[in-house]
């Protein structure tokens, strides 16, 4: 049971916690490779075929515990994935609908740390959306490197449809210019709720709110929540957006054609720790890797 | 180089003796397991199973100790959750059924008993029946992470601190650091089927016991009644893992778990390996040597040294 995995569990739905939790990334892949009590075998690498008794219960499980304790990233991804329905099939008819869309689902990419060099990015000129991207990463203090892989979904390409979701939700803080604190995530599941239609971003729009205090709570349904819905609901499907051909684009343009328009403003904090932790274990790696190849032959 | 396991165990006082798993796993015993092994060639490790898996034998105390690692903060939680608190009546079971205290204070060696649930219960029992406060219980678990849980719940108790509790980090198969013929009461409660070595474990055990001594072993075991099999099985394969993952976030762990258990001999060839390990036992029968709690589902296994 080695972790074999790149991406760890991550909560999106709040990320001021962020937590890495090495013993489910080495649980998932066991899992997957030991047997099931189904007999079908997994449909892409990290599958975990449950039987619809075992769905029923991981939902109610992960709606529980995500409730209960939202640092446990792995569950508010489980919920999602349990609750989806028919929401990513819709979602991937409209990525159909677009050639970029279409280009999306032909092509797979992947959002981590070794699919986007952000060196190259750091490099491009203010204003364009890589520089923004990089910098919002920065300012926030997170990586990509830290979404839960999709399991409980059936079919290969609506898992993928699930990933890219969660892979692409740091684009749409950055976009719309938002942070990472509690608040600014419940708005930005409200957008999503608006603009995807995913149920598990209903839910958390619906119930995160709860965990807040009472004057965040007003401020979130005073401003947040109608722009969310205003702005969320009127602009482009954001699924079907191939972010990464966009990277020199100037922002304001992309977000002119997307129909986005900035949220109310923000209460930015210190960057989490989450990025340099993640810079600090790849160096750690980096440098272990170096000295077994300086290691002389027997 | 001190490992980080040997350090925690350093660091949390003098109950803990030095590790011996370092030692342990080079001399481990090369028995043969109950699970179906390769024959032995000059090229091919010995093989043992790991729940339903085929793993080098060598491998599976790694591989084990790696789950108990990973389990050992939500132990008790995922216990109850899985049994619904029914462990807990089959551990009073257990321990009274030993009514240890009862001839005088004993020697007590709770094996595989990181998180301390017999050893609590065995000192209970001889305070509370027979108002005894001699009787001492080493608690004897390979993985540090679960004695580091169990020294941390014995400090709720008043045991904490005093001659009655010791814990000691040792490989059941392996126990050199005790001597011969030392206890009155051997218990191995949920453990033994972790082992990679069921024979050594019974031999070590045969030889720490006192001529007279009590061996106990408290292990999931087969369900005879065919319905209420199925049902347990369902259970096991479809729930455990599943609560596995939304409470510990390990579903793995638990998958492990209850696939060990199907793969640990039924009662009578239990029995048996009690006996070619040199204890006297009941009479081969459920009832006589072994005795079955919920249909099967757990079971009680008990000889004497003679």
């Amino acid at each position: 049971m080695r972790p074999a995995m790149q991406n760890i569990a991550k909560s999106s739905f709040n990320n001021c916690l962020r937590l890495s939790k090495p013993s489910v990334q080495r649980s998932v892949i066991a899992f997957s490779q030991q047997s099931r009590s189904t007999s079908s075998k997994p449909n892409y690498e990290g599958h975990v075929p449950l039987s619809w008794f075992q769905t029923g219960l991981l939902t109610v499980g992960s709606a529980f515990m995500a409730i209960t304790n939202p640092r446990r990233g792995d569950m508010v991804a489980a919920l999602g994935e349990t609750t989806a329905g028919p929401s990513l099939s819709w979602l991937r008819d409209q990525m159909l609908g677009s050639a970029e869309g279409r280009k999306i689902l032909k092509e797979r990419p992947r959002v981590n740390s070794s699919t986007v060099s952000m060196d190259q990015l750091a490099q491009l000129p203010d204003g364009t959306l890589g520089k923004a991207y990089v910098t919002w990463l920065e300012r926030c203090g997170v990586t990509p490197d830290t979404r839960e892989p999709v399991h409980y979904i059936e079919d290969p390409e609506l898992a993928y449809v699930m990933q890219r979701y969660r892979e692409c939700h740091d684009f749409y803080h950055c976009i719309c210019n938002m942070p990472v604190n509690v608040e600014s995530e419940l708005a930005l599941k409200w957008f999503e709720f608006a603009n995807l239609g995913l149920p598990m971003t209903g839910l958390a729009a619906l119930f995160g709110p709860l965990r807040l205090t009472p004057q965040k709570r007003a401020r979130l349904f005073s401003e947040y929540v109608p722009w969310a819905l205003k702005c969320g609901g009127s602009a482009k499907s954001l699924i079907t957006v191939y972010w990464e051909e966009r990277w020199t684009q100037n922002v304001e343009d992309i977000k002119k054609e997307l129909g986005i328009w900035d949220a109310p403003p923000a209460r930015w904090s210190r960057p989490l720790s989450e990025a340099k932790e993640a810079a600090e274990r790849r160096a750690r790696q980096a440098s272990e890797g170096a000295s077994n190849l300086k290691t002389p032959n027997a | 180089m001190l490992s980080s396991s040997t350090k925690q165990a350093l660091r949390l006082g003098s109950r803990f003796s030095r590790p011996a798993t370092h030692i342990a796993r080079a001399s481990c015993a090369r028995a043969s397991t109950s699970a179906p092994s390769n024959p032995p060639s000059p090229e091919q490790p010995r093989t043992t199973s790991f729940g339903f898996r085929t793993v080098p034998e060598d491998a599976k105390e790694s591989l084990v100790k790696e789950v108990f690692d990973s389990v050992a903060s939500n132990y008790d939680l995922m216990n109850d959750a899985t049994s619904f608190g029914v462990h807990r009546l089959w551990k009073d079971s257990f321990v009274s059924g030993l009514k240890p205290g009862r001839k005088g204070p004993m020697k007590c060696i709770d094996v595989a008993g990181g998180t301390g649930d017999i050893a609590l219960r065995i000192l209970d029992h001889a305070r509370e029946k027979y108002y005894d406060r001699e009787t001492t219980v080493d608690i004897a678990d390979i993985n540090a992470e679960m004695l580091k849980e169990g020294y941390r719940r014995f400090k709720k108790t008043m045991y904490h601190n005093t001659p009655q509790v010791a814990f000691h980090e040792a490989n059941a198969q392996e126990m050199s650091k005790f001597p011969d013929n030392s206890y009155d009461l051997y218990t191995i409660a949920f453990g033994i089927r972790n082992c990679t070595s069921i024979p050594a474990v019974l031999k070590e055990a045969h030889r720490i016991l006192k001529p007279g001594g009590t061996f106990a072993c408290l292990e999931f075991s087969r369900v005879t009644n065919p319905v209420l099999n199925s049902l347990y099985d369902q259970y096991s394969f479809s729930v455990i893992p599943v609560m596995g993952t939304v409470l510990a976030g390990d579903s793995a762990s638990y998958q492990y778990l209850v696939e060990s258990i199907r793969k640990f001999p039924p009662q009578p060839e239990f029995a048996q390996m009690i006996r070619d390990a040199g204890f006297a036992t009941g009479k081969h029968e459920e009832g006589g040597a072994w005795t079955d709690l919920w249909g099967g589902i757990a079971c009680i296994h008990k000889g004497v040294k003679l």
